[in-house]
């Protein structure tokens, strides 16, 4: 593991990088019986990731966030999964969360089998230029990541000229909005590392 | 609640994959049935904050998405009200709520967070007040304005600054869950709102 000796990346992609903590995680052998229960909901591929045992920290928050995330982000009906994905990659474009747009960038591309949409916004960020639709999503959801939000009526409005319903527009504030929470934790607690 | 498990499980294994399979191996969130289960969606923190009530024309939108009310609901009690407190007291946790909600321009959350502040921890709810000499509470206060403001502008050195003010590792990701936690909140009544002047 050198991973914690390389320089953190600093400019957007949608190959997902390491993650590299800047406070010590958990350490599984120690974790008590509630840090592993709220671990537990979050099994992942390859063992308990970094950034999960980190987390465990504060097990109460994670045992509530993991059922929540996925909640707002793979629920059935509502808003469609790529645009579902477009609102978390304009709040960690605000934030500059380069591991979590790394990674809803590159599902948003899997999803829609095309690449030039983020690289368009990873290019010119809310100025980027595409179909109306998605760019009302990414003006929208752009605006509502600033701090303190700068969404205003209009934005809406938009929204709604572009055929999205209420259903759709909520789950669109609710994935922006997850994500001025995602990139408070990635950004801050830990460094995006070239794999 | 073995269901709602793996369901989860499902999702955090199989999400690269996921759009390729057909609809139906989509379960939407079922339904929650913990014991402490949210007992009305439109009398949580979120929803009264956004002023929809139960005869609102949003309130069916609101229930479609009742799950995610609830974990909000959840959240906040996880954030706010966790026992044990860890290094900071419920107190000073809605303290540096309202202070986010107000620098955030949300006053009926800013509002509600004032409320369940005791008197000694007041003045960390005002986002002009620095901490003045307690030295640690500067500290606290300056990572959370920093980081609700601009959290791009966040580097390691800021959580160099919590550890040597003695702050520990633990406290520093129950401060971080905290600051994440209303900046998500925040942000949805800000939309909820938008939504309903948009009728």
């Amino acid at each position: 593991m050198n991973e914690s000796t390389s320089e953190p990346i600093t400019e957007f992609t949608t190959t997902v990088p390491f993650w590299s903590p800047r406070v010590t995680p958990v350490n599984l052998d120690d974790a008590t019986e509630e840090e592993l229960d709220a671990m537990k909901v979050t099994p992942s591929d390859t063992g308990v990731s970094e950034y999960v045992l980190v987390l465990a920290y504060d097990p109460k928050t994670l045992k509530e966030r993991t059922p929540l995330f996925n909640g707002i982000m793979y629920s059935r009906g509502g808003l469609s999964r790529p645009e579902t994905e477009l609102g978390a990659v304009a709040a960690s474009v605000v934030n500059r969360c380069i591991y979590c747009a790394a990674v809803h960038a590159s599902r948003y591309n899997e999803l829609t089998d095309g690449e030039t949409v983020m690289e368009a916004i990873f290019e010119s960020g809310e100025d980027a230029d595409f179909d109306p639709r998605p760019k009302a999503i990414l003006s929208f959801a752009t605006k509502l990541s600033k701090s303190p939000s700068e969404a205003e009526n209009a934005d809406v409005n938009l929204l709604i000229e572009n055929g999205l319903g209420m259903d759709e527009i909520l789950d669109l504030v609710l994935s922006t909005s997850l994500f001025g929470w995602a990139n408070r934790l990635m950004h801050v607690l830990g460094d995006p590392i070239p794999r | 609640m073995l269901r709602y498990l793996a369901s989860s499980f499902y999702i955090s294994n199989g999400r690269r994959a996921a759009h390729r399979l057909p609809a139906s191996a989509f379960d939407p969130m079922p339904p929650l049935c913990y014991s402490d289960a949210v007992e009305d969606i439109f009398d949580t923190v979120l929803v009264r904050a956004a002023g929809i009530t139960a005869d609102h024309p949003l309130a069916g939108v609101i229930r479609g998405r009742s799950n995610i009310i609830e974990l909000t609901e959840k959240s906040h009690d996880a954030a706010l009200k966790p026992e044990p407190t860890g290094g900071f007291t419920h107190s000073q946790r809605a303290a540096l709520a309202c202070r986010m909600a107000r620098i955030n321009d949300e006053p009926s959350l800013a509002a509600h967070y004032e409320g369940m502040v005791d008197a000694e921890d007041i003045l960390t709810a005002d986002p002009s007040f620095d901490g003045a000499d307690d030295g640690r509470l500067r500290v606290i206060i300056r990572h959370t304005d920093l980081v609700t403001r601009s959290p791009k502008d966040a580097v390691a050195g800021d959580i160099d600054a919590l550890l040597s003010t003695g702050i520990a590792e633990g406290d520093i990701v129950r401060l971080s869950e905290l600051i994440a936690f209303v900046n998500y909140q925040v942000r949805v009544v800000a939309g909820l709102r938008l939504m309903v002047a948009a009728l």
